[in-house]
């Protein structure tokens, strides 16, 4: 299991993987906001953290449907499937993955955005935290949606749209969170440990859902 | 150990491929899967392997485990298919060390064989030794073949599924082939494989494929 998490590891990193892909995507599209919204310094600071969510949100369902798709393209997926390790295991493995991947990523260049958006340092902070709790969540969200649509063989899109209902609540909960932070009457810890039972309640069930997808896919 | 194949029946879409296939393969044996194009060869290696629902049947694997439990029948198996199951941009040392350590020890097996071969060792055994550290990308369609089946040789399977392993190889890859199978076969393997070529094993029982439910056994 260890070697399945270093391989599709470095192949994130190498030639042709995701990684950078995501990250780049995140950087152009909130790099852009402050051009469209204008100078408005007060502004850019209020909406920063929900523009910062939602450029994490769409840069993290681009290269989901890669997930699992590269390994049927050459045939590794129906080895995977042979071994019984047991197949649940194996998918949660690989959106871990996946996250250390395309997620973790995201975090990291998300303070550098922050500063795009004029937010002070507890907001970043908490846009920071808020999203290393909430993007695992959509990744395991996301699992689901690639192993339906593994055998399409334009399925990126679709599994865009299957995931994104899902992942609304993981955004509603993220930005309130970090909202909650920075403005006072709010309390940060309710919506914040809403956010961590959401991906704690899909870090089971989307590997169940993907395993059983993928076991249903055969072809 | 025993992999029995009860009243096999599949079908691509509407079409019933094939219909009541049965058979039981024991240590040592073999069985070659002949027919046309589209015959139902692969589909039908493809249920074996656990990919395909058949359509009625059923699939076993009749080992004694300390246990006492059985397993599915895919776990016993090595699976080569058309698509080698290697990821071109890691080296191959990458690739077969990756496979060694996902199939890990197979529960059952002889001690002197379980842990399968060094990744060193089994690319040196398809004739390949001195460029494991390349990308497998870089390959020619030939040498990807052979390090595809390098992959049964690093951890030990006793069923090896091959779906035309011979495509894209020169006659001394096929030679090489050959002699692996025939030692997996002395090592008390199974194999159960489609293909055009005469693989060359002594009593190699023959399932002729006729498609659309006409189906032949014979002995060769």
């Amino acid at each position: 299991m260890i070697a399945l998490l270093l391989r599709d590891l470095r192949l994130s990193v190498r030639a042709g993987g995701g990684a950078l892909i995501g990250v780049l995507f995140f950087v152009t599209v909130v790099a852009v906001i402050p051009f469209g919204v204008g100078p408005d310094l007060n502004l850019l600071s209020r909406i920063g953290p929900a523009i910062v969510w939602i450029g994490a949100l769409l840069a993290s369902l681009l290269g989901l449907d890669r997930m699992f798709q590269t390994d049927r393209d050459d045939g590794s997926l129906d080895l995977l499937l042979m071994q019984e390790h047991p197949l649940v295991l194996t998918v949660l493995v690989k959106c871990l993955a996946h996250w250390l991947g395309n997620g973790l990523p995201l975090v990291i260049a998300s303070p550098l955005l922050g500063l795009f958006m004029n937010m002070d340092e507890v907001a970043i902070g908490a846009t920071m935290l808020t999203l290393l709790v909430g993007t695992p969540a959509l990744t395991f969200i996301g699992a689901v949606g690639a192993a339906v649509a593994v055998a399409l063989p334009r399925g990126g899109l679709l599994v865009s749209i299957l995931v994104l209902p899902l992942a609304i609540p993981v955004l509603i909960f993220g930005v309130s969170a970090a909202y909650a932070a920075v403005q006072d009457p709010a309390p940060f810890l309710p919506p914040f440990l809403i956010l961590v039972a959401i991906t704690m309640f899909f870090a089971v069930l989307g590997p169940l859902g993907a395993a059983l997808a993928l076991r249903n896919a055969g072809d | 150990m025993r992999l029995i194949a009860e009243n096999l029946s599949a079908r691509r879409g509407e079409d019933l491929l094939f219909r009541e296939i049965s058979f039981s393969l024991g240590s040592g044996e073999s069985m070659i899967l002949t027919g046309r194009n589209g015959s139902g060869k692969s589909t039908l290696l493809r249920v074996v392997a656990g990919f395909l629902r058949p359509d009625t049947g059923t699939m076993r694997w009749n080992a004694p485990r300390a246990d006492g439990e059985t397993i599915r029948p895919a776990e016993a198996c090595h699976y080569l298919g058309h698509r080698n199951a290697m990821k071109a941009e890691l080296s191959v040392f990458e690739n077969l060390s990756f496979w060694k350590s996902f199939f890990g020890t197979f529960e059952g097996a002889s001690p002197d064989i379980a842990a399968g071969m060094s990744v060193e060792d089994a690319a040196d055994a398809v004739g390949l030794s001195g460029i494991a550290h390349l990308p497998f990308g870089y390959l020619s369609a030939g040498q990807q073949r052979r390090m595809a089946f390098a992959k049964l040789l690093v951890s030990w399977r006793p069923v090896w599924i091959l779906d035309e392993p011979t495509a894209a190889l020169d006659v001394s890859a096929e030679a090489v082939f050959t002699g692996l199978i025939k030692q997996h076969l002395s090592d008390g393997g199974i194999l159960l494989a489609a293909t055009h070529q005469p693989l060359g094993l002594e009593n190699a029982r023959e399932l002729k494929m006729a498609g659309f439910s006409g189906i032949m056994e014979s002995r060769w």
